[in-house]
This record gives structure tokens, sequence and C-alpha cells, in this order.
């Protein structure tokens, strides 16, 4: 057999001198073997948290919004925080795939189905909200074009709300079918290997009786790459209409021209740091330490580190244009001089905190190439872009132009118990997602073993 | 005579692949657990046209969005919502390109994907496609469909690296 061989340029992306065969064996085996105590506890824990939510859904609907701790003035709060903050986070999944795809980064490969995995997912948990904030989810489908009973009843194409429909479900069903696409192969991989008559039926199915012929396989490639490229605008774009949600409007705070690149920015931030998140769990879990490597971690945290940049740029300029504008409104925004101390004062400095300073500690080599730092900043950034969304809507919808209206925010146990459920909710599904589905791209990861042993 | 020959090397892959086109034999398919890159090349496969219909498929999306936003908000239903133009679709234009970029990308991924499926004869239930079930794991398979001389290929193949060779009659 062929050992494996790595360019002495650069950094291996592989440990240990794999075979393709043990490649099969490594993404294969956690799907034949039984789960162990550690899955079984987060998969209860899991379960119990998304029962929780289901419940406070339940009686969000049966009562109405008003259970929530909305009020007059802040109409929006935790609902559609939570909601851009999913929505965020299933960004890294597609960007890892297909922008790194478009850009021939070898490896994404070892955490792409992953990242995929998780933009699902999560962006199931995003479109929720809107859909519970409705108040009457049964006329959901009223957001679509559809012939309905009332005649000349069409949704409103001028609204950013109704470009969110669109771009969401657009998104979500586009990086579905990527995800799929990818899987067909390593299905076929499964049903191969798999003894179990019921799961091989299953992963018959699912593989669509793939072959690996030459044309197949040439297709593909070339599927991939079209698709990577519809998808790398659609990463921009639906983050970009998100923003929208809040710039077309005209609450002080919100009317920003800088929100859309400030939004995609702080989404990919965001959703790297969920992967590093996830990935931190999967590789201990199913021991994939081969291939999940501290150089993986360490580009990650590059990207962080760089679009954190970004984040911290734009937190700067909004800063700065409210202070400059000299608009008495503006001085109340999220990012003023009174938000730092005004009653949100925690919610700001937690932003602060958890956004900024302690993202700075990946500038020190060891710890981006740590994973136990690496996976404590990931978490502390996911909870500081929480922060960060809950700051845009929360704290710019608490003062607004009648200082009559003005007024705080305490959210409901309902309103905390609906978030904890889609926490739970994702995690049973990426639970689930790693013992029955391979979480490596099997067949695209042996292409990096071939292009070594060819130089032998 | 159908010639099943099995390789655990796609470098041996490539350079059988050769030697058996220069002794005029016909490859029927090659089965490989990952995509080869000089493989299309050296199989001399024609180029897809997935590419030219994805991008039919987001001009048909475009056109469609633009008729539906038109027939919706232009002529079915004029309101006049935060004193938007209501008569004019060009002057309503800006706010619709959201709704009209997203259709684009939806028609040109899915039914690029659909016609990828039917291009490559892939549905769910299919039989495999696959002759042996270790070309998804870690061995690569060439299948020729041959009237010649059979020793001699056998012969030709053992000796440029297959590792088992399966003859099956029609």
């Amino acid at each position: 057999m062929f050992n494996h061989y790595e360019s002495s340029t650069r950094k291996p992306l592989i440990l240990g001198k794999k075979t393709l065969k043990n490649i099969t064996d490594d993404i294969f085996n956690p799907i034949k073997n039984k789960a162990g105590n550690l899955w079984w506890i987060s998969f209860f824990i899991s379960i119990l948290a998304f029962l929780w939510g289901l419940g406070c859904i339940f009686y969000t609907i049966g009562t109405g919004i008003g259970v929530w701790g909305l009020n007059r003035t802040i109409n929006w709060a935790w609902d559609i925080t939570n909601f851009v903050w999913w929505v965020g986070i299933g960004h890294a999944g597609t960007l890892i795939s297909a922008v790194l795809l478009l850009f021939r980064q070898k490896w994404r490969l070892s955490i792409n189905r992953s990242a995929e995995a998780m933009t699902i997912f999560a962006v199931i948990q995003a479109g929720l909200f809107p859909i519970i904030h409705m108040g009457r989810p049964w006329n959901a489908h009223w957001v679509l074009p559809i012939p309905n009973q009332f005649g000349t009843l069409w949704p409103n194409f001028n609204s950013p709300l109704l470009w969110d429909v669109f771009a969401i479900s657009t998104y979500f069903s586009v990086s579905t079918v990527f995800w799929f696409m990818g899987l067909i192969p390593d299905f076929a991989m499964i049903r191969d290997r798999i003894s179990d008559p019921f799961q091989k039926k299953i992963y018959s199915i699912l593989s669509f009786g793939w072959g690996g012929t030459s044309k197949d396989w040439q297709r593909f490639e070339e599927l991939s790459l079209i698709l990577a490229g519809l998808c790398t605008p659609l990463v921009f774009s639906v983050h970009t209409i998100v923003s929208f949600d809040f710039s077309t409007s005209v609450i002080k705070g919100w009317h920003s021209t800088i929100f859309p690149p400030y939004f995609v920015a702080g989404a990919i931030f965001s959703g790297f740091a969920m992967v590093q998140t996830l990935l931190g769990v999967a590789r201990k879990v199913l021991s994939l330490e081969s291939y999940i490597t501290r150089n993986h971690i360490e580009y990650m945290n590059m990207i962080i580190l760089l679009t954190g940049g970004i984040v911290l740029l734009a937190y700067i300029s909004e800063f700065i244009l409210a202070w400059y504008s000299g608009n008495a409104f503006e001085k109340f925004i999220y990012f003023s001089v009174e938000a730092a101390k005004g009653p949100f004062w925690w919610a700001f400095w937690s932003l602060i905190i958890c956004n900024i300073i302690i993202p700075q500690f990946l500038w020190i080599k060891s710890v981006r190439r740590s994973f136990f730092w690496s996976y404590v900043i990931a978490i502390i950034i996911n909870i500081g872009m929480w922060f960060e969304r809950f700051d845009i809507i929360v704290l710019n919808l608490s003062h607004d132009y009648l200082p009559s209206s003005w007024t705080g925010f305490i959210p409901s146990f309902v309103d905390v118990g609906i978030f904890i459920g889609t926490i739970g909710l994702f995690f049973i599904l990426y639970l689930l997602y790693i013992r029955t589905f391979p979480v490596i791209s099997q067949s695209e990861l042996k292409t990096i073993l071939k292009t070594d042993y060819n130089k032998k | 005579m159908n010639i099943h020959a099995l390789y655990n090397n796609d470098t041996y892959l490539i350079k059988s692949i050769k030697i058996i086109h220069s002794h005029n034999y016909e490859i029927y398919e090659v089965y490989s657990p990952f995509p080869i890159h000089n493989l299309t090349q050296v199989l001399k496969l024609k180029k897809t046209n997935l590419s030219f219909f994805s991008f039919i498929y987001g001009l048909l999306g475009l056109c469609i969005a633009c008729a539906l936003t038109w027939y919706t908000m232009i002529w079915d239903w004029p309101q006049n919502i935060g004193g938007k133009p209501s008569f004019s679709w060009i002057k309503n234009l800006p706010s619709f390109i959201p709704v009209i970029f997203e259709f684009s990308i939806y028609f040109s991924a899915h039914f690029m994907c659909i016609t990828y499926l039917i291009q490559c004869r892939l549905f769910p239930g299919r039989i495999p496609k696959n002759p042996d079930p270790r070309t998804t794991d870690n061995m690569f398979l060439i299948e020729i469909h041959t009237k010649k001389n059979a020793e001699k290929l056998i012969d030709l193949l053992k000796k440029n690296g297959a590792i088992e060779i399966m003859i099956k009659k029609y």
C-alpha cells in the first residue's frame, strides 16, 4: 500500500499514515458502531431543552405573543435577535463549502460537511422565529405568492420582510441541495459497506444508485463548482437582505448603509465560531483527530480574526457617525456613550468583551492553535454575537423618537424557553446527523491522498 | 466478453487506460471512489453542458420573477405602500431586485441538480451502477467489453498493475 506523503512546504491536512481504506473506515465506523455514553447524555439534554421550547411554543400559540416580554415600544426583541443570530450561524457552512471551494482551499475538506449540516439546522431554527412571531402561524403560507380565497391578495414584494422570506427559503433549499448532492457518493460508500438490511435499503434509496463512473464524477465536479458559484452570492445576499429589515426602516440606529457588509462579516464571524464549537465536539466524540487538526483550527481562527476585524471597524464607524451626526436621537443608539452607561449597559459591555476584547487573544499563535482555547473563545464569540443582535434591536427600539414611550425590556420565561428549545432542536438534529450521515466528505478527502501518492 | 480489472492505485489506473487504448481495446466504463482529474482527458470524455443549462435556468427564474412582480404589484393590485410608485414596474424595480435575484438562483440551482440527476440516471432506489462494492472504498475498476483475444488483454492488464481480473461472458 501507499504511504501518506505530505509536502514539506505545506502543513499536513491529514495526520498519520492514512490510506484510502483508512479514510473509508474512519468515516464509516461512527455510523456502524453503537453510540457512546457521551452521545446519549448530549442527546437526552437536547431532548429536554427541545421539549421545554416546544411547550413554550404551544403556550405562545395558544395564548398569543402577549406572553412574551414585548411591549408597545419594543415589539421585536428576543425573537428577532434569535432569528438574526441563527441565520448568522447558518452562514459559515455554505461559506466554507462554496467560497473556499472556489478558492481551492483544501483544508475545507475535513470540515465542510459538518459546516453544511450546521447551516441547514441553524436556518431551520432561524425560520421558526418569524413564523411564531406572526402570532397566527397557521397563516404562514400567506407570505408566498399563491392564489388564495381573498382574490387579489398578494404579498408585498416591496417589503424587506418579504425579501427575507425569499432569501432565507432560497438559501435553505439551495444549501440543502448542495449538501445532499455532495452526500450521494458518501451514501453509496455506506450502502456498499453496511450489513443491516434495513439500513442498507435506506442508504440505497439515499445514494440514488451512485456508482462513481467517470462521467458521473465529471458531472459531479462541474455541478459542485457551479453550485458553489451560485451559493457564494447567495451567502452574501441573505445576510445583506436580513440587514435590510433594519436598514430600510426609519428607526434611529437602524437606517444605516453600513449594515449589509457589517451583517455579512458578523454572520461569518459567528458562523465560524459555531463551526469551531461543533467540530470541537465531533472531533472528540467521533475520534476524528487525524482529520480535524490544529491547522484546521488555526485557519478557521484566522478567518474569525479577519471577520472580527471587519466587525470591529463597523462598530467604530457606527460610534463615530452617531457622535458626528449631532443628532440627539443618535446619541442613544446601540453604539453610543449613552448605551454604555444606560439601562442596557450590561448588554453593551457583554458585546464589547465577547466580540472585541476576547477574540484578540487569537493573535497569539499558541492560543490560535490550541483546541481548548479556540473552543472557549468560539463559545464566547457565539454569546457576544447574540448580544450584538440584542443590542441592535432592543437598545435602538428602547429609545425611540418619542421620549414618553421610552421603555425597557425584560424577557419572559417563554422568550427564554423558546430560545433554549431551538438550541435543543439544533443539537438533536446535529447529534442525529453525526450518527447517521458521513461527517466528512470522504470521497473528496481521498483526492488529497491521491495527489500525495502520485508524487511518489 | 465483459472484463473487469481492479486497481488499488489511480496512477496505475491511468497508465493502464493509456496502454489499453494504445492496443485498440475499447473501455466501456471506469469506476473510482473519488474524482480523478486527468481521467476526463485520458478517456476523452465530452465536456458537460451543465453550466450552460444552469445559465438558462437562471434566466428562466429571472423572467418568472419579473413577470410575477409585475403581475402582482403593478397589474393585478397596485398599492401605494410607503409612497413607492405603484403604477410602474421599472420605477419599482430597485425594491424587486432581491426577489428577482433569489428566484434566479433558486431556479438555476434546483433545475440544474434535476438535470444532473437525469443525465447521470440517478434516482432514489436505483440499483447501484458499480459492479464491485469496493469501488466506493479504495479500488478502481476498468470495465472492458471485447470480442477480441481476451487472453492477450488479461496479460496486458496483469502486467500493468491490475490486482484482480474478472471475466464475465455475455
